[in-house]
């Protein structure tokens, strides 16, 4: 049944497909690690019992994705093999040693920690149990740092040697390779791009209850919380998106020029497309709407200056035009309208109407979303607009894949679209279903949900509140805290 | 220069060992207390088995990233060759994984759907363990290569060798989960798993016969390893210690002992591990990819083993730190 369709082309739709499914979760644990980590440092400095309640609000959100960002993660981790074994064994001792470092100085810690940060609050007592969040937090950034500088190294190869057996080796140091040319510019990217993803989400959340009045101050907090942190980041999103975009045309014109949809070279000054069907048969833009010389202006900071074109380059080399040149309206428009909502909070927080305009919270939950498709789109730019390399300029996609045959990787395409389709979909509704329950005052922490289980009791089961833990007088202090109204005059 | 190098990839073959038997035992008990949910009683049993591993099986399961990362990473030619050689297990295996680690979360979700996650929990812990069985038993029975690539056929990987070998971590794993329970759990819960011991443990002593006297018999430089005058002083410890093991293991179930069957469980993988490395040393992929073939170059060598040396032993700390804030007997239900 996949006869007809050709091996390269499965193997890379099952890569896409996997890894675009596992980065919507590190999109969100990022994000959502670093501002529970927030949310506890808040709720250690003022006391306020308001951040803790968030804490267990949004832990139990976290648990959940968090659980299927590690199990599609694990399946990236053997996609290499499986669909790209040349690449393996022809990158494996550049890739492999920056892939080996993400385990042992990242997943490690996250997954050590994660239990303690899960279950362990009333275990270990609240500085140790801080100490584990951020652990988390922490780990989750450190895996973005070296999967990013290996995807950079693909993007923008330097620092290596090229073998007698044809393999990429490393050169005399492991600095150039892993600050390679883009990836300052793309760890700064997509790491502004966790934060804002999991900003909007949690303000999307905070809109819907505000809309609903069902949050309180709880609802205000987050929404207050998060169009802060849009309104702050969005604009530097779109500031390192131009400085990535400049960074690319160094390296990768042809990336750019199918971005831009240029076909023709400008050779004095480049108009930007803002719409239009690009037409890779024809070479040429359909229905373009287009400002003279505007691409070059943004570009080169010069409204003559002469830009190339997707023609300067060889067919065979030149990466499919329509789904980069789409993708990347996606994403950029997707930031403008960040920004816009950012800039209408600011307008209703000068008024003093932030928890009042119903049409600016219907825009936040609209937006809710944003952030997941912004970040796929923006993948999608930056993989497909590097094709048909995998190791820019050096190695061919074509050349890069396992010795398999197209139905064996058609029929574990439709394993994965299947299990995926099952398992995510259960997923991102029990989180939705999470997110349409409002936040409790004295929310219920995971490991002592009435539905769910008490996972795991002290070295004495019963009255484990009583400091049972190593650290009884922290456990004390956690009691006395959490029971402690005294707080809940001062935010109304 | 050439010393220097021979040494750092028998380091790396170690490590990678290290992590591999970390990951089996560690996921093993896990991935055992899954393929047992279905004999477990609904309700109050069951919270409790999920709750014995609730809290570790994330950091236990990273060591496969680490197995199968660091093969990419230290043998990348090895990586190259096997994951397509058992494209179809490594597939099954990562699918069954994803059920399996999603139930964790998701069975506490909505009580409608609870049947049908411990359903999903039990299944994809059966795939993987016998999954991983078997890529075990095709690395060992030998995998055809030409010119740095895979050269076999579809199901080459599908014998009755990698078969036993399947069912042989099944069981193997069945024991090791339910040893777990024996020390996390009391009372009903504690006395079923003292049952599944008991059985686990003579289908496990049964296949690792089985598939050690196939080993001898799978190719013919395996008997040498194990039968050749030279090498029968090395090599019968080995089974003579395994048996000891599974007579004391059995000894103290009968005794009601709570940690030890465990430690013995471990053990046990640990004699089986040996085993594996008798055999196959020093390939990777018989029967003649060696390590030293697959391994990646020096540089990269060095450079991770300064981050491995640094960061293993933190690693080994934070666990171990983990296992003990968790330590004491899992209970069923929120305390109010
Ligand atoms: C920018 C961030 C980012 C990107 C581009 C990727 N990942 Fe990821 N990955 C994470 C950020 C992350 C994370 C936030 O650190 C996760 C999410 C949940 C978790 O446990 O860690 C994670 C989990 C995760 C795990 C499970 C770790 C565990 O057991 O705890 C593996 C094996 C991978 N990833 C492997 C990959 C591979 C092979 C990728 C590329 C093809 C990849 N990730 C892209
Ligand atoms: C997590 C976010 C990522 C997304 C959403 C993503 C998306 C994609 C997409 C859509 C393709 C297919 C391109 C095509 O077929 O035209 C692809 C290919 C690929 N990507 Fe990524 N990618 C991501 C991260 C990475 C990372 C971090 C790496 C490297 C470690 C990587 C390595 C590859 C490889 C090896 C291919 C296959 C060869 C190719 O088609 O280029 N990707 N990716
Ligand atoms: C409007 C402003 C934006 C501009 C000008 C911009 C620019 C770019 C460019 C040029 C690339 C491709 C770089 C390359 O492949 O070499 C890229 C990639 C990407 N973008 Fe954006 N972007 C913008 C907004 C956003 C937003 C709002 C998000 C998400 C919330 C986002 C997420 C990403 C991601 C995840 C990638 C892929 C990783 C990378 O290469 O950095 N971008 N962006």
């Amino acid at each position: 049944m996949f006869d007809g369709l050709d091996a390269i082309f499965l193997a890379r739709a099952q890569f896409a497909f996997t890894v675009s499914f596992h980065f919507i979760f590190p999109a969100f644990s990022i994000g959502l690690a670093s501002y529970l980590a927030v949310l506890e440092g808040l709720w250690l400095k003022t006391g306020k019992e308001r951040y803790l309640d968030l804490f267990h609000y949004w832990i139990k959100i976290f648990a959940v994705a968090f659980g299927m960002g590690v199990v599609s993660g694990i399946v990236m981790s053997y996609q290499f093999g499986t669909n790209w074994s040349v690449f393996s064994d022809k990158a494996g001792p550049v890739i492999g040693p920056l892939m080996a470092y993400e385990v042992l100085t990242a997943f490690f810690l996250e997954a050590g920690f994660l239990g303690v940060m899960l279950f362990g609050m009333e275990k270990v007592g609240r500085k140790l149990h801080y100490f584990a969040t951020l652990m988390v937090a922490l780990g989750t950034f450190i895996s973005a740092f070296w999967i990013l500088s290996v995807n950079s190294w693909m993007q923008t190869p330097q620092g290596h040697i090229i073998g007698a057996n044809g393999q990429f080796l490393p050169g005399e140091s492991w600095w150039p390779i892993i600050f390679n040319p883009s990836f300052p510019y793309r760890l700064i990217h997509t790491g502004i791009a966790a934060y804002l993803t999991t900003a909007l989400a949690v303000g999307g959340v905070g809109a819907w209850h505000l809309l609903k009045g069902t949050g309180g101050k709880h609802a205000r907090t987050m929404f207050n919380m998060a169009m802060g942190m849009v309104l702050v980041v969005a604009p530097i999103q779109i500031f390192a998106g131009d400085e990535h975009g400049l960074n690319t045309l160094e390296h990768q014109p042809a990336k750019v020029a199918a971005m831009e949809g240029h076909f023709d070279a400008h050779p004095d000054g480049a108009p930007l497309i803002l719409f239009g069907v690009p037409d890779s048969e024809e070479e040429t833009v359909h229905y373009a709407v287009e400002i003279p010389k505007l691409s070059s202006l943004i570009l080169k900071h010069d409204l003559d200056a002469p830009l190339g074109g997707l023609k300067d380059y060889a067919k065979e080399d030149r990466p499919p035009v329509g789904p980069v040149f789409w993708a990347f309206r996606i994403m950029v428009g997707l930031g403008f309208g960040m920004l816009a909502l950012g800039l209408w909070t600011a307008l209703a927080r000068v008024r003093g109407k932030l928890y009042d305009w119903k049409w600016m919270h219907r825009l936040a939950v609209v937006m809710g979303p944003s952030g997941f498709v912004a970040v796929i789109a923006g993948w999608f730019t930056t993989e497909v607009g590097r094709q048909p390399y995998t190791v820019y300029g050096l190695l061919r996609t074509a050349d890069s894949a396992s010795p398999l045959d197209a139905p064996a990787l058609g029929a574990s395409l439709l394993a994965f679209v299947v299990v995926y389709f099952t398992a995510f979909a259960f997923g991102t509704f029990y989180i939705l279903k999470l997110m349409a329950s409002p936040p409790q005052s004295h929310e219920e922490p995971l490991e002592r949900e009435e539905t769910g289980p008490m996972r795991v009791a002290g070295i004495t089961p019963g009255p484990a509140r009583q400091g049972s833990g190593p650290f009884p007088a922290a456990d004390e202090i956690i009691r006395g805290n959490r029971s402690g109204s005294t707080n809940e005059g001062e935010d109304k | 220069m050439m010393g220097i190098s021979i040494d750092l990839t028998i380091v790396w073959a170690f490590i990678i060992a290290f992590a591999v038997f970390a990951y089996v035992v560690m996921d093993g008990f896990d991935l055992g207390i899954g393929i047992l949910f279905p004999t477990i009683e609904v309700g109050t049993e069951r919270n409790r088995a999920m709750n014995a591993i609730a809290p570790v099986w994330d950091g236990n399961e990273t060591w496969l990233v680490m197995g199968g990362g660091g093969l990419l990473a230290a043998f990348p030619l090895a990586y190259a060759i096997l994951l397509p050689a058992t494209y179809p297990l490594i597939i099954a295996m990562l699918l069954g994984l994803v059920f399996r680690g999603v139930a964790f979360e998701f069975r506490w979700r909505e009580d409608r759907h609870r049947a049908f996650w411990d359903f999903a929990f039990a299944g994809g812990s059966l795939v993987a363990a016998l999954s991983q069985g078997m890529i075990l038993g095709a690395i060992l029975q030998g995998v055809t290569v030409v010119d740095r690539a895979y050269a076999g056929s579809w199901f080459d990987w599908l014998t009755p060798y990698t078969l036993l070998t399947g069912l042989g971590t099944v069981a193997g794993y069945a024991l090791l989960g339910s040893c777990w329970l024996i020390w996390k759990t009391e009372g009903k819960c504690q006395e079923h798993a003292y049952r599944m011991a008991w059985k686990a443990a003579f289908a496990t002593f049964a296949l690792m016969a089985a598939v050690s006297l196939y080993n001898v018999v799978l190719r013919p430089e395996y008997a040498d390893r194990w039968l050749h005058p030279k090498q029968i002083a090395f090599a019968a410890p080995i089974p003579i210690i395994t048996a000891f093991l599974g007579i004391w293991l059995l000894r103290t179930l009968k005794q009601k002992r709570e940690v030890l069957p465990f430690w013995i469980g471990i053990g046990l993988f640990a004699m089986g591990m040996v085993g594996v490395g008798v055999t196959i040393f020093p390939n990777v992929i018989p029967p003649s990819l060696s390590i030293w073939d697959a391994a990646a170059p020096e540089r990269s060598q060095i450079f991770m083993l300064v981050g491995a040396g640094i960061t293993l032993p933190l690693i080994l700390g934070y666990t171990f730190w983990a296992y003990w804030v968790f330590r004491g007997k899992a209970i069923d239900q929120a305390y109010h």
